[in-house]
């Protein structure tokens, strides 16, 4: 028994379908992990990506050693640091707080790129009129370069949305029970391994086919001249 | 005479090796409409883009209304400019550009009240306001909800002036505005720029390859080549008699020049 749904060992079958409502707990939490991460990467690599692109090295400098140091160590090293060191120093947060703050963290570091690549595609023309129309730099970034550098990189975003979610498993060393440590404990104490993680392994599928098809609709839908402000 | 409103002193500026203003001296008065042509990569465009503070100088100094352009005092001595004065300076000017480079996002509309509301700080009833006399100055009054892409190119320029001026600047700059055209939108686009020149106060500087156009609107013609100005005069000298042997044969390429 496990979120208070009881399993039934009579047959595969039966097993199978009593167990699926325990694994769509774990699924739901796979799924915030992977919002919150997604979005915690979102921000933080746009803000990255901000800070890498100034003019000032002092500024740029720190951002680009900041993405450089969280892209080169592994995730489950920044996952473990967070988890144990933190709270020696006070913080304490809830392991799925935790597990999804590093999967963001991580990702950021890559989504940063994205947005500087896109940033970069943003004609110099469009920023020279800015100038000479006298906005200010947080102006331009804001309204005229984000705007037009979001429909370019909706597909890279979309797939490192797909990485997250495949990355989030991981979170289950810290004890989140996401989906996959669900299977896993359905299968220590019913010594069935094989039905729940082929169930976890078909969910994914699942998850990541319905994913990749709303990102391609995404970017068939929005023009690829910039996000229109009216 | 007053002082001019443009005046720029021994300006140097390189890009790399490459020197694109030998330093220049270069007067222009309140009001004139001043063209200045040459062949590519004489500096003519660089002059209007360190005037607009998209390039920076490497020496000399220029005065725009009176005020250093790229420097500032500080403590009664000339120091490089800061971005607050960069700032203050660039609301004496307004640039259209050969590519247009309006914001492709944006309504015609958004276009041109963007910088009046968070520049200027009107309210969005006051720019929608200058937005309309402005597009109907430039005859688009019925395309303001339109996007850019949904424009000629012709249409495109005319909204880029539109929003150039809706900042209400002193000095007008266009870099060769109709160079990217097709053919049969160049007239509708001089058209607009000869209206602005009949503007008694505004001041213009053209960069233009459109010798005709140049003839007709301005008050004085400089002949740009390898970062100096050759030379200068009103257009009928410039163009009806040369003096400099380079003048003659840069504009020998323009069959219609001495027409």
């Amino acid at each position: 028994m496990l979120f208070g749904i009881a399993w039934d060992t009579s047959g595969n079958w039966a097993f199978t379908t009593s167990i699926f409502p325990i694994l769509l707990q774990g699924l739901i939490v796979t799924i915030k992990a992977t919002v919150l991460g997604f979005f915690v990467a979102a921000v933080l690599g746009l803000i990255l990506a901000a800070l890498k692109g100034s003019r000032f090295r002092l500024i740029s400098w720190p951002a680009r050693f900041v993405t450089e140091f969280i892209r080169d160590t592994p995730l489950l090293v920044q996952l473990f640091f967070l988890y144990y060191v933190l709270p020696e120093y006070g913080i304490v947060l809830p392991a799925f707080m935790t597990g999804a703050l590093a999967l963001g963290l991580q990702y950021s570091a890559y989504t940063s790129e994205v947005y500087r690549a896109g940033i970069e595609s943003v004609a110099r023309g469009q920023i020279e009129a800015a100038r000479a129309l006298d906005l200010t730099p947080l102006r331009t970034f804001s309204f005229i370069v984000v705007p037009q550098a979001i429909p370019r990189i909706i597909p890279a975003l979309g797939n490192y949305l797909v990485s997250i979610m495949k990355d989030v498993p991981l979170l289950s060393v810290v004890s989140v029970l996401e989906m996959l440590n669900v299977a896993k404990i359905i299968g220590d104490r019913t010594f069935n391994y094989l039905i729940p993680l082929s169930m976890v392994g078909g969910l994914y599928l699942v998850m990541t086919l319905v994913a990749s098809a709303a990102i391609r609709y995404l970017d068939t839908r929005l023009p690829k001249r910039g996000i229109p402000l009216r | 005479m007053t002082e001019p409103i443009i005046r720029f002193e021994k300006v140097v500026k390189r890009f790399g090796d490459v020197t694109v203003l030998d330093e220049l001296d270069f007067e222009v008065a309140k009001g004139e409409k001043v063209t200045i042509i040459g062949p590519s990569g004489s500096g003519k465009s660089t002059v209007l883009r360190i005037l607009m503070t998209l390039e920076q100088i490497e020496d000399g100094v220029i005065h725009v209304a009176g005020k250093p352009l790229w420097h500032e005092y500080r403590d009664g001595r000339l120091v490089p400019a800061g971005e607050t004065h960069l700032g203050e300076m660039r609301k004496e000017m307004g640039m259209v550009f050969q590519q247009f480079n309006l914001f492709p996002h944006m309504t015609v509309r958004r276009n041109v009240t963007e910088a009046p509301i968070h520049v200027l700080g009107l309210s969005k009833e006051k720019a929608n306001e200058r937005a309309d006399e402005y597009l109907e100055l430039v005859g688009l009054s019925d395309q303001a909800d339109k996007f850019p892409s949904q424009l000629s190119g012709g249409q495109q320029q005319r909204v880029a002036i539109a929003r150039a001026l809706a900042m209400r600047p002193n000095i007008m700059l266009f870099d060769e505005p109709t160079s990217a055209l097709d053919p049969e939108l160049v007239g509708e686009v001089l058209n607009v720029i000869q209206r602005l020149a009949g503007e008694h106060d505004l001041t213009m500087l053209l960069v233009t390859h459109e010798m005709q156009f140049a003839k007709q609107i301005s008050d004085r013609v400089c002949f740009f080549d390898k970062g100096k100005i050759v030379e200068q005069g009103t257009p009928e000298d410039v163009f009806g008699a040369p003096r400099e042997a380079r003048t003659r044969e840069f504009l020998s390429n323009f069959i219609n020049a001495a027409a």
